[in-house]
């Protein structure tokens, strides 16, 4: 798949006088993953929420797998999924309910069957039992990783999803996102604070700051343009203000 | 081996509106069955007030003919009473629970639509209010001797006038709890109460002054609780009353879904609906 899967054009997004996001264009290729990045408050998660539809941009027009997005929502949602820490899971349900649910929701054929494989592919067969609350941060955020590839996904959209996690786990569901990828030919749009995360993730990089798209590329791309070594070099630059125009 | 066709592993035959509401409904579903405090607060307000009215009324039959020809109107009162508001209370504790738990996102990014969102709330409400009021029901059958169901046929008339409306209610106070978020959220508790004193639940409509009347006789709940007295008391089927609950219900369910749907789509505009939570 090389079709451009997202061509948002001319978006933005107001709140009355604060403007969230900056009239931007963007096209998201397909079967790649693309990083969100910015600082708190560059507008990733409103880049998000827009491109879900949970949010109506005060500007523009997005088209997804080539339907528009406003028109046609019910039928690209249950191509897409999401997880973010801005949203839970119910924490009286334990794992498994919340799971059987979300399947259910959509229209996930054998449920307990895709339960379990996602089950034994997150590790999270242990948990199921245990009502969502109970769980520590880490483990929620697993849970909420399995609930966002429950319907595995023709476009996933990833905010923050190693947040409050270990090392070692972090490294193991950046693996099984490398391996989905790969295998599924799925898109996936990351936001991430975690530049090693990006590096090692990411096939394209859109920057944000302050509701601004201000460089993009790949971060093999993005090093040399900047003349540093990491990407969160380039980050700190972009930060402080050593952002070039685009 | 990750297995990812899409196509493969969605069902759209298993991807329909009710399957949706089935999915929502079992979350719910779950909720109440791993709570038993939840299922015990769902019958314990109305069978306290149905023992409260239940031991008034046997004070006022010693003392008032009127009570005495009225039988039980004082018991079916606050049983039918109990529909509205607890019908009311259930429809919007769904959503409210979506708030708190912050599942409003997931829920507005899967394929359920705002329609079959009301629809699931409808349909669990109409179960809170059946275990809640039916419990308190067979209560009063028990300490006195009093069976709301002797009413007949018209009881299952005045039960959906009442639920709708509490339906409509619901949407309402719904809408305003995702306009001014959970510091609203007491709405869902108090505002149906402002309705009893024009609903004529204890007394007839006729005591209120003309004005009043003319108010009340605007909500379904004034014509539902006139007709329950008609049964209860000239032993007639008011069906003139009816008919005034069918129109009015409709009426207001209309106007409540457009509300509900309006205040969705505002909270779009507005980024309310991936943003709120305790």
């Amino acid at each position: 798949m090389t079709s451009d899967v997202i061509v948002a054009e001319s978006i933005s997004k107001r709140f009355r006088a604060v403007t969230a996001l900056e009239t931007m264009s963007l096209r998201i290729a397909g079967g790649k993953t693309t990083g969100l990045l910015g600082g708190n408050g560059a507008g990733k998660t409103t880049t998000m929420a827009i491109l879900l539809g949970l949010l109506r941009p005060s500007s523009g027009r997005i088209e997804i797998f080539g339907l528009e997005l406003e028109r046609h929502r019910y039928e690209l949602l249950p191509r897409m999924n999401f997880s973010s820490p801005y949203v839970d899971l119910p924490h009286r349900l334990t794992a498994l309910e919340n799971l059987r649910v979300y399947a259910r929701l959509y229209g996930v054929r054998r449920p307990e069957v895709r339960i379990a494989e996602l089950a034994e592919a997150l590790d999270i067969g242990a948990l199921l039992r245990r009502p969502v609350g109970k769980l520590s941060a880490g483990q929620r955020t697993r849970i909420a990783l399995a609930k966002a590839l429950i319907n595995r996904p023709a476009l996933l959209l990833l905010d923050e999803p190693t947040a409050s996690l270990d090392p070692d786990t972090a490294d193991w569901v950046r693996s099984y996102l490398e391996r989905y990828r790969t295998e599924s030919g799925a898109t996936i749009l990351l936001a991430s604070h975690n530049m090693a995360e990006v590096e090692r993730l990411c096939d394209d990089v859109i920057m944000l700051k302050a509701g601004r798209l201000v460089d993009r590329g790949s971060p093999t791309e993005l090093i040399a343009r900047y003349g540093r070594h990491t990407m969160e070099e380039v980050f700190l630059d972009i930060a402080r203000e050593g952002a070039r125009a685009q | 081996m990750i297995d990812h066709d899409h196509r493969d592993i969605t069902d759209l035959r298993r991807t329909g509106p009710l399957s949706r509401i089935g999915a929502l409904s079992l979350r719910h579903l779950y909720l109440l069955r791993g709570s038993w405090p939840r299922l015990l607060e769902l019958i314990y307000w109305p069978t306290v007030q149905m023992i409260l009215w239940g031991l008034i009324t046997q004070f006022l039959m010693t003392q008032s003919l009127w009570v005495q020809q009225a039988g039980g109107a004082l018991i079916a009162g606050v049983l039918l009473w109990d529909v509205l508001f607890r019908g009311q209370l259930g429809f919007t504790l769904m959503f409210l629970e979506e708030m708190w738990s912050r599942n409003l996102g997931h829920l507005f990014v899967s394929p359920i639509r705002p329609i079959e969102i009301v629809i699931t709330f409808m349909l669990m409400s109409l179960i809170r209010t059946l275990i809640g009021v039916g419990g308190a029901s067979i209560i009063a059958i028990i300490l006195y001797h009093y069976s709301i169901f002797d009413m007949g046929p018209a009881l299952i008339a005045f039960f959906f006038g009442l639920i709708v409306m509490s339906w409509a209610l619901g949407m309402l106070v719904t809408a305003m709890i995702l306009r001014f978020g959970l510091g609203a959220e007491s709405l869902a508790w108090f505002l149906v109460f402002a309705l009893a004193p024009v609903s004529g639940v204890y007394y007839p409509i006729s005591v209120l002054p003309d004005w009043l009347q003319t108010l009340a006789f605007g909500l379904p709940s004034a014509h539902v609780f006139e007709g329950m007295r008609a049964v209860l008391i000239d032993h007639v089927v008011r069906w003139d009353l009816l008919r005034h609950v069918l129109v009015l219900d409709a009426v207001y369910l209309i106007i409540g879904g457009a509300i509900f749907l309006f205040s969705i789509r505002i909270a779009r505009q507005r980024g309310l609906l991936h943003q709120v939570g305790e």
